[in-house]
């Protein structure tokens, strides 16, 4: 997107969403027998832009809810800025929406999409005109005002929804999978738009994805949610470094399993010792290893056999397995992938850093 | 309603000539077939009403507006179809939308209460209206509730056969609005709304009614036709609407009688036309 934020009067397009703190405190919420959210306690920073992740049904998508008032939570409160907006009907709170199906509405053109709100508060028909293509511009569709939903495509009516979204000047953006139906590539590039619109205007935005590699490259932090409880909020390195769960170490990434055996604070993997990143544990434990960690050498000597190379550019992913039969998963050097094809014996070390263990396999990772 | 709903255009049809014939040849005599069925009792009707001793007349045509009875009976007709459209449309949608949104679950019960009308035969219904309205023994007849049952039966705007048109025409407003309703996403278009401010009724008339627009003409249609052919009730409960007029115009005017049956199809013809222009979706 090239538009910049000042719209076409010249005036900065939104002056008063200086963004709020939100927070999220001790929400539970059950729908029947299914606990959504089970004692969530969270809060996004002003101007901060925070991830929900999570697998689905992890009740990332009812605190977004219980934030825009559409969900209301059994117990606990939602606070902007402090102030305790639970009870507040949704209309009448400080939060625009992004929905994650095409939401604008299907007989209005887009202009008027984006001044709904504007014509709700009654501003005069010439200024929530201008200020609706003020808006189209600041996300990159000036020349659709006068087309109707139907005539747009998924990525334009997302653009119109967000543009829809900030009309209100809200002090607060909640996403919600808004890029979910879109192909690929469309994704790619409006992430990246989001992401440069949230810093320029400055607002606190809550964006709900499943995707880790969409919470990964966009936000500030991201907050992992796994059966309506916070497991880790962190920025993104943090979280793919130093997960503080094996739920998150799987979650976010790919992570080996290499079975080890751990006496306290050091852990024995395929003949090599490494520290715990945790505390003291012994016996027979996973030992969780990014696939970057994985040093595969080609050997004559070597136990292990590269049986598949994926090739992505910088770096080649190697399947190799391992002497007793087991699989892992290796990133090596786009260069080396050469000398490591398919049939190639190797031997297989870590990078001496500490790593998670955890005692048993994991459930409910999809990745 | 298939009038209301543009045919898909079969632009493909080209690409396969030496099949095409067929498939239009059985269309030419399905189409010819319902012609016949729905155009020769039409055309007799209307050949009843011009033949004359002398040959060829228009005179029943030219009695109907003088006809004794005409025009009261039309209008009212016309009054209990309007009045009829508007309470059953502000029961139905906010009804509908409501289990929609807040007790999905309840959506079942809904259905077969609103289908219910159409397992129950008019005379069951209109025997169970004209006992209740009987009811009025001496002492009551100072109260309001005696008042209020006199006032429902004013013959100059019988409001009992307004609720009793509400009941009968539900089935077919459900239906309509049901498929108006699937159509559109309404939670996300309701809590969209919601979500820039709009109070309930700003998302009902400025969101909800606009999207649904051809669902509710057909709504509305639907109930126009049934309002202005009903009899049973009309007729039981002794009030006068067009459709008892007709009847009872035939035991004297049988020729005109035939012509304002005629007439009153061209009158639901016009209708259906200036409904379905204005549910039509822009383009």
């Amino acid at each position: 997107m090239t538009a910049p934020v000042t719209g076409a009067t010249g005036e900065a397009v939104t002056e008063a969403a200086a963004g709020a703190r939100v927070e999220l405190r001790g929400l539970h919420r059950r729908f029947g027998g299914t606990v959504a959210l089970d004692g969530l306690d969270l809060a996004a920073e002003p101007g901060e832009l925070l991830a929900l992740l999570g697998p689905s049904g992890c009740g990332k998508t009812t605190a977004l809810r219980c934030v825009a008032g559409f969900e209301h939570p059994d117990e606990g409160a939602v606070l902007i800025d402090g102030r305790d907006i639970t009870g507040v009907p949704a209309n009448r709170r400080d939060a625009g929406m992004v929905f994650q199906s095409y939401s604008l509405f299907p007989n209005l053109n887009a202009r008027d999409n984006v001044a709904f709100g504007l014509r709700v508060r009654k501003v005069a028909a010439a200024k929530r005109h201008a200020r609706a293509q003020e808006l189209l511009e600041l996300v990159g569709l000036p020349t659709v005002g006068e087309r109707y939903p139907h005539q747009l495509s998924g990525g334009q009516q997302q653009r119109v929804a967000i543009a829809r979204a900030l009309a209100l000047e809200p002090r607060v953006l909640l996403l919600d999978e808004p890029l979910s139906a879109l192909d690929a590539k469309v994704r790619g590039a409006l992430r990246e738009e989001i992401r440069r619109l949230q810093l320029s205007l400055g607002i606190t935005t809550i964006f709900v994805t499943h995707d880790q590699e969409e919470a990964l490259s966009v936000a500030d932090r991201v907050a992992v949610l796994r059966a309506g409880r916070l497991e880790q909020v962190a920025a993104p390195a943090t979280l793919y470094d130093r997960p503080a769960t094996p739920f998150v170490a799987e979650f976010v990434g790919t992570m080996n399993h290499v079975p080890g055996a751990a006496s306290g604070e050091r852990v024995t993997v395929l003949g090599q010792t490494l520290p715990v990143d945790g505390p003291p544990v012994h016996g027979p434990v996973d030992v969780l290893v990014r696939p970057e960690a994985v040093l595969a050498t080609p050997s004559a000597e070597g136990t292990a056999t590269v049986v598949a190379s994926s090739f992505r550019g910088s770096i080649a992913r190697l399947r190799v397995q391992l002497a007793d039969g087991a699989e892992l998963l290796a990133d090596v050097p786009g260069h080396d992938s050469v000398r490591l094809a398919p049939g190639v014996t190797v031997t297989v070390a870590f990078v001496d850093r500490p790593v998670l263990v955890s005692a048993a396999d994991l459930e409910g990772a999809d990745s | 309603m298939a009038a209301l709903t543009p045919a898909p255009i079969a632009g493909n049809a080209s690409s396969a000539p030496g099949r095409k014939e067929r498939p239009r040849a059985w269309r030419v005599v399905v189409l010819a077939l319902a012609a016949v069925y729905f155009l020769v009792p039409m055309a007799a009707s209307f050949w009843f009403t011009v033949d004359d001793p002398q040959g060829f007349s228009l005179d029943a045509y030219g009695q109907i507006f003088s006809a004794p009875g005409f025009a009261s009976s039309l209008l009212l007709s016309l009054a209990l179809a309007v009045a009829t459209i508007a309470v059953v449309l502000l029961l139905a949608l906010p009804a509908m939308l409501a289990v929609r949104l807040g007790a999905p679950r309840l959506r079942p019960v809904l259905e077969v209460v609103c289908t219910l009308p159409l397992v129950v035969p008019p005379i069951t219904f209109v025997a169970g209206i004209g006992t209740v309205l009987r009811f009025g023994p001496e002492y009551l007849a100072t109260t309001p509730f005696y008042q209020t049952i006199i006032a429902l039966q004013n013959p100059d705007f019988p409001v009992v056969l307004v609720l009793a048109y509400v009941v009968l025409a539900l089935p077919y407003v459900y239906r309509s609005l049901d498929a108006g309703l699937r159509a559109i996403d309404v939670r996300t278009l309701v809590e969209a709304a919601r979500n820039c401010g709009a109070s309930w009724p700003h998302v009902m008339f400025r969101v909800i009614v606009p999207n649904l627009r051809s669902a509710l003409a057909g709504a509305s249609f639907l109930t126009l036709a049934l309002v202005l052919g009903e009899f049973t009730v009309a007729r039981l409960l002794s009030f006068q609407p067009f459709p008892v007029w007709i009847v009872y115009i035939s035991g004297s005017q049988a020729q005109v009688s035939v012509a304002v049956s005629l007439f009153s199809l061209l009158l639901t013809w016009l209708v259906l036309l200036a409904v379905s222009l204005a549910g039509r979706n822009r383009s």
